[in-house]
């Protein structure tokens, strides 16, 4: 370091440069705000006041005769449609099958992609195998399998489990090895160097890291389960959501077709709250 | 328990990174080992602690650990790799459950390394309300637990502000004084090697051979910075290491 007298000499010939820079006459003004922007917040409400402004328009224009009855069916109506179904008890005979063709088809489903997924991270004999069978009936729809899931598990509930549970599974597949791919390799490294089993290490290493991307993953593949849900009551169901939007479709039913339509978004919307709620338990530790 | 390197050398597809190491890790002492970046220093720590096996020579654990050693070969490492999910306590127990550990022994063994390590009040933090001097603090906590015959330091320090830097040195010596520990610290920060360092050992470029071994006599306890005889051993080091570390920095990465 300089002698400190040249360097106190040094600040204040630089104080007395800045002082004869900042002439009097000059115009002060604020430095202009560039910031801000590209940041997503929380907005509680807007989402339910689009959807409701959406709806007060078509009933306006279905009222006026803007939208004519054969296009759009008035909101109103839908609603009282959707009250009868419910007076008449028939919501819950529709709701209860559906329901438990969901869960049960996407349970099986979601445990058997999360299981084959976390085999096909961990070893690369498993990856190797069955990473391109995966990739090739990924694309496939599976409602055109809807004949051989008949024969295969007959046209009872059996087939329906197993439409929705394929449907489930390959997106859980895919996202369950991809996390497990993402987990942090330093940790399980240290995990070596600790000496933990290798039991230990998936099971507490491996596991949670890979949790939120299979959560994520779960997201997709539980709104395809609902769509599939349609799909599997195509087949003599005589109860339930998917059946009760078809028979309405057939007959050009439109207030009932909506009433069915807004139920499976409703259960999609019911089934993503609750993936929040699981996220927000198990993954308390971010953020 | 000393560790012995016997002609250690290591390529990566045919990359020579480390060249006929041969070293000796007597009990009780901190060996430093310093070098431009890419030298393979990490990579001989990861050598040392059989995280890696080296393409020729051997690496010789002399004599055995001592019996209440948990894990003898234990890792501190640069981003000190806590399990997010897991809290402080959390963190430390994951190192002792596959040991088949009474609680109550668990127990003790978390009370006291956190009591050493200055983290009792902080126990059921998750890591990411901790600082970055703490989740080292955590780490070494963890070490700690395991009660190793030689520790494994790769950068233990690189990623803390200097500040901290300064006061976790300080940590690190305070718990050397109270029970002399066996260390290898791998750094590429000069200040740390002779502030900690028994030995220093100095590695060329890549491929990293062993320059030079200096060795400080003065107690670890004893070497305040400033001291002239550390600065004339840090600049000596300096000296040796500048020409190599200006090629390195010129390489390209991979060759």
């Amino acid at each position: 370091m300089a002698d400190p007298a040249a360097a106190a000499t040094a600040t204040a010939k630089a104080a007395a440069a800045a002082k004869a820079t900042t002439v009097p006459t000059k115009a002060r003004r604020s430095v202009e705000f560039r910031g801000g922007g590209f940041v997503p917040q929380s907005r509680r409400w807007i989402g339910l006041v689009v959807f409701i402004v959406l709806l007060l328009a078509a009933e306006a224009g279905t009222r006026s005769g803007f939208i004519s009855n054969l296009t759009l069916p008035r909101p109103s109506d839908v609603l009282a449609t959707f009250v009868e179904l419910f007076q008449s008890g028939l919501l819950w005979k529709h709701l209860l099958p559906s329901v438990s063709r969901l869960m049960v088809g996407a349970l099986l489903g979601a445990t058997v992609g999360i299981g084959v997924g976390i085999l096909i991270g961990l070893f690369s004999l498993v990856r190797a195998g069955l990473v391109p069978l995966v990739a090739a009936i990924f694309p496939i729809p599976k409602i055109a399998l809807l004949p051989l899931f008949v024969i295969w598990f007959g046209i009872d509930e059996g087939s329906k489990y197993a439409l929705i549970a394929f449907g489930t599974f390959t997106p859980t597949v895919v996202a369950t090895y991809g996390a497990v791919d993402n987990v942090d390799r330093t940790l399980i490294r240290m995990g070596q160097s600790f000496s933990l089993s290798w039991f230990s290490i998936v099971r507490k290493i491996v596991l949670p890291g890979a949790m939120p991307g299979i959560l994520s993953g779960l997201r997709i593949s539980l709104a395809i389960a609902i769509i599939l849900l349609v799909a599997a009551e195509m087949l003599g169901a005589e109860y339930g959501i998917g059946a009760y939007i078809l028979e309405a479709g057939a007959l050009y039913d439109l207030e009932r077709l909506f009433v069915g339509v807004t139920i499976l978004s409703i259960l999609g919307v019911c089934v993503s709250a609750a993936l929040t709620k699981v996220e927000k338990h198990l993954l308390r530790w971010r953020v | 328990m000393e560790l012995q390197l016997e002609n250690i050398g290591h390529s990566y597809d045919g990359l020579t990174v480390l060249q006929d190491i041969s070293l000796n890790i007597p009990t009780g002492r901190i060996i430093c080992v310093v070098g431009p970046s890419g030298c393979g220093k990490s990579t001989l720590l990861r050598l040392i602690g059989g995280l890696e096996r080296p393409t020729t020579g051997q690496v010789l654990q002399l004599g055995s650990p001592p019996a209440r050693s948990i894990n003898p070969l234990t890792y501190i490492f640069q981003d000190f790799a806590l399990l997010p999910w897991r809290t402080v306590e959390g963190n430390i127990s994951l190192v002792l459950e596959d040991h088949q550990l009474k609680t109550a022994e668990t127990a003790a063994i978390i009370d006291d390394v956190l009591a050493r390590t200055k983290l009792s009040d902080f126990r059921t933090a998750l890591p990411r309300q901790l600082s970055g001097g703490m989740k080292q603090r955590v780490a070494i906590a963890r070490a700690l637990a395991v009660s190793p015959a030689v520790m494994l330091m790769d950068e233990p320090l690189s990623a803390l502000d200097s500040q901290t830097r300064e006061l976790l040195m300080d940590d690190l010596i305070g718990l050397w004084i109270r029970e002399k520990f066996t260390a290898i610290y791998v750094t590429h920060n000069l200040n740390e090697a002779v502030r900690l360092g028994h030995s220093i050992v100095i590695l060329s470029r890549r491929p990293g051979q062993i320059r030079e071994v200096v060795e400080i006599d003065i107690p670890l306890d004893q070497r305040h910075p400033g001291e002239p005889e550390l600065e004339s051993k840090q600049q000596h080091l300096w000296q040796m290491m500048r020409d190599e570390a200006a090629a390195a920095d010129k390489e390209l990465i991979d060759g």
